[in-house]
């Protein structure tokens, strides 16, 4: 077992720490207030190579492992979380699965834009009745000819309002069950495709959450992503990949807001000294610091059974996104009790930490799901 | 045109906590973030703009330990072709003077066009390094330069002078240019081309193959300055009290 970073990961992490610090952070409290879809920095974040971290060179990606695609999902997050999630999304609930279970013209079709930073990709599997209970969405998928007719509604929907690239789960057999569900590629000109309501969020304000709404829309025959019926096992395969990143935003969120618990806790004086001095304080930043180190490597491990070729690792990976999810949103409550009242206003970040890490815990399966997950296998 | 760049390591301390530590002669490093000097990131950043004008290529130099590597690699990922590191695994033996003379002895050697050195290194702020080094090679120099334009044997470089003045001189290749901060925007590492310089082999020489080198001065004692107790405190309404700060600060010469 080897904990240490190697060369390439070390630089990655240093050069998309200065780059975050430079670019996206005088940019995350503006966008948070605004919802504004940052879609300057997706050009520069395209530069660096980041909308396509783990897609091969050859379909224009940057070829790194998954456990530097946590690095820098985490880099990203400690200043932005909207932008944290927008990559990851590109990243693992697009690309991903293109390169896992796509056919090569689809591939070379949509792999190269999309890590260019030319498109951005968004999955359409939430529905207005269909959370947890992935199984029980109602979008449909009929063989028409060369094309399927797709209809139904995707609700909260990241990157929605920005998005080229959809990648979306429909019924092509409703009566199969789950067996009957299948991927589709939607590309977002397509005739009867439009969005819906745009969401007001708590926190992630700026990553375009909006409602797809698809009427009789039809989708080339040959956007199939797999086979039919291959549907539920790519939404299952691509969650467990894309619950790295989101343990990793979890543990970006956390660190930043220890690292502004730290500074203010030195700055702050009451009852004559720094409250870094007072037991209480130390006792909440050393709880947040142990919390944060071991939800990184929860992390970090997932990426490595992955970069190992481990074929099946969803405990491991609910484990990872349920606990980072956990911890990021204690250590951002802790962050705004140690800055107290200050805490609480717009004048320092920690408030928009604390709504930022409320997210973790619901989307790409809730804390709830994670533990089913983690139990099933435990007990089967 | 090839190109050299004198690259260094450095704590990042301008936004960190920093303390003198148990010898009274340096501070304490243990939990400082190290990074590429900043005015040399800048002067990498020249480089590779003139390479990519003329063509040529970009050697990159660093005086340093094992951990300067990472700093090499760094800059092989934004456009340098060869990196070389002198190795010294005691920097605390090393000062500007001492490292003029170490790059001296490979520079000497080597086949170049232009040196770019950053002009101020923000750990030890001597700005020695660059001008001593063109002092030692023989070579003319230009210290804080913010434009350069190259042609074939001459550069027209440009100083920010005091008084808003701006002074144009004509160099005779080859020189040494020592690069003030803002003279162009570094760019970033992309990921590709951080993963191809992991892998890049690097140059390194000991030290001990150029024999004992001699420094010049001696640091003494590193203090943080006694807090002055001379504050004055303006009283009157708003009006009076910004009619006072305004003449204090003209009277200072800030504006």
């Amino acid at each position: 077992m080897n904990f240490g970073l190697t060369n390439d990961q070390k630089m990655l992490q240093k050069e998309v720490r200065n780059f975050a610090e430079t670019e996206l952070k005088p940019l995350a409290s503006e966008i948070d207030v605004s919802g504004e879809f940052p879609s300057e920095n997706i050009k520069k974040l395209a530069e660096m190579g980041l909308m396509g971290i783990i897609v091969p060179e050859k379909y224009s990606g940057s070829e790194f492992d998954f456990i530097s695609l946590a690095i820098a999902i985490e880099e990203i997050s400690r200043v932005c979380a909207s932008t944290g999630v927008i990559v990851a999304v590109n990243n693992s609930l697009v690309s991903y699965p293109i390169l896992q279970f796509g056919n090569e013209e689809q591939k070379q079709k949509y792999l190269p834009p999309l890590c260019i930073g030319e498109k951005i990709g968004a999955m359409g599997i939430t529905e207005p009745n269909a959370g947890s209970d992935v199984a029980a969405m109602e979008a449909t998928a009929k063989l028409n000819g060369d094309h399927y007719i797709l209809n139904g509604t995707k609700r909260f929907i990241t990157n929605g309002t920005a998005a080229d690239t959809f990648v979306v789960f429909a019924y092509t057999d409703k009566d199969a069950g789950y067996k009957g569900m299948s991927c589709f590629i939607v590309e977002r000109d397509l005739e009867g495709f439009s969005l819906g309501k745009h969401e007001d969020l708590m926190g992630i304000r700026a990553t375009g959450n909006c409602e797809l709404i698809f009427e009789d829309v039809k989708v080339p025959k040959e956007n199939l992503l797999g086979k039919e019926g291959d549907g539920f096992k790519i939404c299952m395969n691509t969650l467990d990949v894309s619950r790295i990143d989101i343990g990793a935003q979890g543990v970006g969120i956390a660190q930043a807001a220890l690292d502004e618990s730290i500074k203010y806790s030195k700055e702050r004086k009451t009852f004559g000294k720094p409250i870094c001095h007072h037991e209480m304080i130390q006792n909440m930043l050393a709880e947040m610091a142990t919390k944060i180190q071991a939800a990184r490597l929860l992390v970090y491990y997932v990426g490595y059974l992955k970069d190992k070729g481990v074929k099946r690792f969803s405990k491991e990976s609910a484990m990872a996104k349920y606990y980072a999810a956990d911890i990021a949103v204690d250590v951002t409550r802790k962050a705004v009790q140690i800055h107290g009242g200050y805490g609480y206003t717009k004048d320092y970040p920690v408030e928009r930490f604390y709504r930022d890490a409320r997210i973790l815990e619901l989307y790409e399966g809730t804390s709830e799901i994670q533990k089913i997950v983690i139990a099933r296998d435990l007990v089967k | 045109m090839n190109i050299i760049v004198c690259i260094k390591r450095v704590p990042q301390t301008a936004e960190a906590e920093v303390k003198v530590d148990s010898s009274g002669k340096d501070i304490e490093k243990d939990r400082l973030i190290f990074d590429t000097n900043e005015s040399d990131t800048y002067a990498l950043e020249e480089a590779v703009l003139q390479k990519e004008k003329f063509g040529g290529s970009i050697t990159v130099i660093t005086v340093g330990d094992e951990d300067s590597e990472e700093t090499l690699r760094i800059a092989l990922a934004k456009g340098a072709d060869e990196a070389i590191r002198i190795k010294v695994e005691d920097l605390d033996e090393l000062d500007g003077f001492k490292t003029a003379q170490i790059l001296h002895k490979i520079i000497k050697d080597m086949d170049f066009d232009i040196i770019f050195t950053g002009c101020l290194a923000t750990d030890d702020a001597y700005s020695q390094v660059g001008t001593t080094l063109a002092k030692l090679l023989e070579i003319p120099h230009a210290s804080l330069v913010t434009k350069i334009e190259l042609s074939e044997n001459s550069a027209d470089a440009y100083r920010e002078l005091e008084g808003g003045l701006l002074e144009h001189l004509k160099i005779k290749l080859p020189a040494l240019f020592t690069i003030q901060t803002g003279i162009n925007v570094p760019r970033y590492a992309s990921l590709i081309a951080i993963r191809r310089a992991a892998r890049k082999e690097l140059n390194e020489i000991s030290k001990t193959e150029f024999g004992e080198m001699k420094s010049n001065s001696f640091i003494e004692e590193l203090f943080t300055p006694p807090v002055s107790k001379l504050a004055e405190i303006l009283s009157g309404n708003p009006d009076e009290v910004s009619e006072k700060l305004t003449g204090i600060i003209k009277e200072k010469g800030l504006i």
